[in-house]
C-alpha cells in the first residue's frame, strides 16, 4: 500500500440554482478502506458521490484518482476508472436470474452478439464464491425469489466483477433486517480484506462502527471532520453529525441521560 | 408444432419437479396452457364430427398461421411492457403493399419486390410508432391506438373495394403445399422439413448443454433435456405424417415455425434479447447498466412492424384478395389473446416467443371445433373472451406468489 490515497477530492463546490449543495469538500479514501460518509439529511452525501459517480458534474474542485488528476462526465468514464456504486434500490431486474443481473449491459458475446453463457455463469459462481455468499442456493434463479439481504449481496457482487477498486454502497442495509444487515456487513469487510477501497454511506452507526477503518462526517454540504473509527465513540460520532450538544439517540449508550 | 401430439405421457419425475419449481418461483410458463390445449383436442376429437383428421389439422394451421406470425411481433412488444394495438391494421398495410405492387395491369413488380416492399413499410411503421414511444415518451397504448385508426383509415381510404392477387408466388405464401414425399425435383418434401427443423432444435439444446459441461457446468434436470430432445422431433415428424395424409406440409406452417426458431433464438441466446427481458423488467436498471433502452425499444416495435407484415401477406394470400377489411374483425384481439393466453404477461419481463405460438393454437383449435359443432361466432367470441380472462387471472396470481415468496 502506498500512502497516496486512491481518490482525493479537494475543495469540492456543487449548487442546483440557488441551493448550495456542496461548499469545498474534501473527501478521501485509501487503498483497501473502508471509509464511512455520514451525515445527516441533506448534508450532501448523496452529492457528493454522485460527483465521484459522473452523474453531476463538480462545479469547483479537483478529483484525483490513483495520483492523477480526473475528471469523471458520466457514469462510464467512473466505471472505467474502476469506480462502482451500488445504489439503494440496487438496480437489479427481477424477472432475470443473478447471472444474468450480474453481467447486465456487459454481456460476454461473441461476433454475432450471441450470448455466451458457460463462462458468465462460471465467473459470477467464482465472484460470489470469492466474496463467501454461499446463501444463495443455486445463481440461476430469478433475482425475484431473493432475500432482501441476497439481493444486496448479488448488487454488491456485480459491482466488484469489474476489476473494480472502489465501491460505493449508498445505504445498504438501510432495508434489511439483523441478520441480513450482518451478512451485508461481513461482505463489506471482506471487499475490504481484498484489497478494495469501500465507501459507506449510512444513517446506522452500528454499521459503521462494525465496519469502518474511518469516518467522514458532512454537515450542510461542509467538511465536518474526518475521524479514525478508533479515536472516536459512537457518542462523538453523533455529536460530530448535529454539530450541537450531545443528543439523545435511543439505543445508543452515552447519549442517553444518565440515569440516576 | 402438432396439437394432437403433446399428449403424450410426460416422465412423471421431472414433471413433478418441474412443476413444483415452476409453481415457486411464480412462474407457471405455458404449462397451463399446454394442459388446456390438450384437453381442448381430446374433447372436440370426441365430439365434433371430423375434428380429429388430417385435414381439419391442415386447416387449423392454416387458420392459426397469421394471427401467430402477429403474435410472435406481439411478445417482443409485451416483454418490454408496452402494448401495440396498431399490429392488425399494419398487417392489413403489409396485405395492401402486396396487392397493389403486383397489379398486373399496374405496378406488376416480381413477387419478392412486392413482399420487400410491404415488409419494408410495416417494419417503417414500427419503428416510426416505436420512436414516437421511445423518444418521445408518449404511452404506446396512445401511439398505437392512433395506428389502428390511422392505418384502418388508410386502408379505407386507398383500397378500390377488393384487389384480387393474381400472383401465384404470393399467394404460395398460405397455400402452397410441400411434396409428400422427401425431394420432389429441387423442392424438399415435407420430411426434409421435418427432419431440419429438429435437427436443429437438437443441434441448438445439445449445443448449449454440451458448451456447459465443458465449462464445468453441470447440465439442470438432464432428465427434462433429454425429454425435449425427444418429444419436441417427434411431435415434428407426426406432424409431418399427419400433414402428408392430407395434401402435404403448407409453407404457411414453415413459416410459423421458421420464425418460433429465429425468434426464440433471438430472444434466448442474444445479447439483444437479453436487454430485451431487462428493459421489461426494469427499464431504470437496464439504463443504468448502460443499456441504451430507447433503442431496444424501437428495435422492438420495428420487429412488431416486420411480423405483422409477413402475416399481413400470409392472411391475404389466404384470400387471394385484400378488401376494406383487411386486418379487421378479431385479428388484433386474437394475436394479442395469442400471446398472453400462451402466458406472456402484461407487465412485462416474463413470457417466451413459443406462448404466442400455444396461444394461437388454442384460439384456432376452440374456434374452429366450436364451428364444427355449429357453435354461432358470439359464443364462440363469449368462449374465447372466458379463456382469456382465465390465463390473465393465472398470470396475475402467479405474479402474486411470486412477489409473496421473495423477500
Amino acid at each position: 500500500m502506498t500512502d497516496q490515497p486512491l481518490l482525493e477530492l479537494r475543495g469540492v463546490s456543487k449548487s442546483f440554482g440557488s441551493v448550495q449543495a456542496l461548499t469545498d469538500v474534501d473527501f478521501e479514501v485509501r487503498h483497501g478502506e473502508v471509509m464511512a460518509l455520514v451525515g445527516d439529511n441533506g448534508a450532501g452525501k448523496s452529492t457528493l458521490i454522485k460527483c465521484v459517480a459522473g452523474i453531476h458534474p463538480m462545479d469547483e474542485g479537483t478529483m484525483t484518482y490513483d495520483g492523477v488528476p480526473v475528471t469523471v462526465n458520466n457514469p462510464k468514464d467512473a466505471a472505467h476508472l474502476g469506480i462502482e456504486v451500488v445504489y439503494q434500490d440496487l438496480a437489479l431486474c427481477d424477472n432475470l436470474d443473478v447471472v444474468q443481473n450480474m453481467f447486465l449491459g456487459r454481456e460476454t458475446h461473441d461476433r454475432f452478439y450471441r450470448l455466451k453463457e458457460p463462462p458468465m455463469e462460471a465467473k459470477a459462481a467464482q465472484t460470489l464464491e470469492g466474496l463467501r455468499v454461499t446463501t444463495i442456493s443455486s445463481i440461476r434463479q430469478a433475482v425475484a425469489t431473493l432475500s432482501g439481504g441476497q439481493r444486496q449481496s448479488v448488487a454488491v457482487a456485480r459491482a466488484v466483477m469489474w476489476n473494480s477498486r472502489l465501491v460505493i454502497l449508498d445505504e445498504p442495509t438501510a432495508a434489511l433486517g439483523v441478520a441480513q444487515t450482518e451478512q451485508v456487513l461481513a461482505l463489506v469487510n471482506r471487499l475490504a480484506e481484498q484489497g478494495l477501497s469501500v465507501v459507506l454511506i449510512s444513517h446506522n452507526l452500528h454499521d459503521i462502527f462494525e465496519t469502518a477503518t474511518r469516518i467522514t462526517v458532512l454537515r450542510l454540504g461542509r467538511n465536518a471532520g474526518v475521524f479514525e473509527r478508533a479515536d472516536v465513540s459512537q457518542e462523538e460520532g453523533v455529536h460530530a453529525i448535529t454539530a450541537g450538544r450531545p443528543t439523545k439517540v435511543s439505543g445508543i449508550p452515552g447519549t442517553q441521560e444518565p440515569q440516576t | 408444432m402438432s396439437t394432437l401430439e403433446t399428449g403424450e405421457p410426460l416422465e412423471p419425475e421431472a414433471l413433478r419437479e418441474r412443476v413444483v419449481a415452476s409453481i415457486r418461483s411464480g412462474n407457471l410458463g405455458s404449462w397451463p396452457v399446454i394442459i388446456a390445449l390438450v384437453l381442448v383436442v381430446v374433447v372436440f376429437s370426441q365430439t365434433a364430427q371430423n375434428f380429429f383428421t388430417p385435414g381439419n389439422f391442415t386447416n387449423i394451421i392454416t387458420q392459426m398461421a397469421g394471427t401467430c406470425l402477429l403474435a410472435y411481433g406481439v411478445v417482443f412488444v409485451l416483454l418490454i411492457g408496452e402494448i401495440d394495438l396498431s399490429v392488425a391494421f399494419v398487417s392489413g398495410i403489409g396485405g395492401v403493399v402486396v396487392a397493389q405492387a403486383q397489379l398486373p395491369n399496374g405496378a406488376h413488380l416480381p413477387w419478392y419486390v412486392c413482399v420487400f416492399l410491404a415488409l419494408l413499410a410495416t417494419t417503417a411503421i414500427g419503428a416510426f410508432q416505436g420512436s414516437v414511444v421511445a423518444l418521445v415518451g408518449v404511452p404506446s397504448f396512445v401511439v398505437t391506438l392512433a395506428g389502428f385508426e390511422i392505418w384502418q383509415g388508410v386502408i379505407l381510404r386507398w383500397v378500390p373495394g377488393v384487389i384480387v392477387i393474381q400472383d401465384p408466388a404470393i399467394n404460395n405464401f398460405s397455400n402452397y403445399l410441400f411434396p409428400t414425399g422427401w425431394w420432389s425435383g429441387w423442392v424438399p418434401g415435407g420430411w426434409t422439413l421435418g427432419v431440419v427443423v429438429s435437427l436443429v432444435y437438437v443441434g441448438g439444446m445439445a449445443g448449449s448443454a454440451y458448451a456447459g459441461v465443458r465449462h464445468g457446468i453441470p447440465i439442470r434436470q438432464p432428465a427434462l433435456l433429454v425429454l425435449k430432445l425427444l418429444v419436441v422431433p417427434a411431435i415434428a415428424l407426426t406432424t409431418v405424417e399427419v400433414l402428408n395424409r392430407d395434401r402435404g406440409v403448407p409453407l404457411a406452417l414453415l413459416f410459423v415455425v421458421g420464425a418460433l426458431l429465429v425468434w426464440s433464438f433471438v430472444a434466448k441466446r442474444t445479447t439483444f434479447g437479453r436487454h430485451v427481458y431487462a428493459v421489461g423488467g426494469n427499464a431504470e436498471a437496464a439504463r443504468r447498466a448502460g443499456i441504451n433502452v430507447p433503442r431496444i425499444r424501437i428495435l422492438v416495435f420495428m420487429i412488431s412492424g416486420l411480423m405483422a407484415g409477413l402475416g399481413g401477406i400470409v392472411l391475404a394470400a389466404r384470400l387471394n384478395s385484400v378488401d376494406l377489411n383487411a386486418g379487421g374483425g378479431t385479428l388484433l384481439i386474437d394475436a394479442i389473446a395469442a400471446a398472453v393466453i400462451g402466458g406472456t404477461s402484461l407487465f412485462g419481463g416474463r413470457g417466451e416467443v413459443r406462448n404466442a405460438l400455444i396461444g394461437a393454437a388454442i384460439i384456432s383449435t376452440v374456434s374452429n371445433g366450436m364451428f364444427i359443432l355449429g357453435y354461432s361466432t358470439g359464443t364462440i367470441f363469449i368462449v374465447t373472451g372466458a379463456i382469456l380472462l382465465l390465463a390473465v387471472t393465472l398470470d396475475t396470481v402467479a405474479r402474486r406468489l411470486q412477489m409473496r415468496s421473495g423477500r
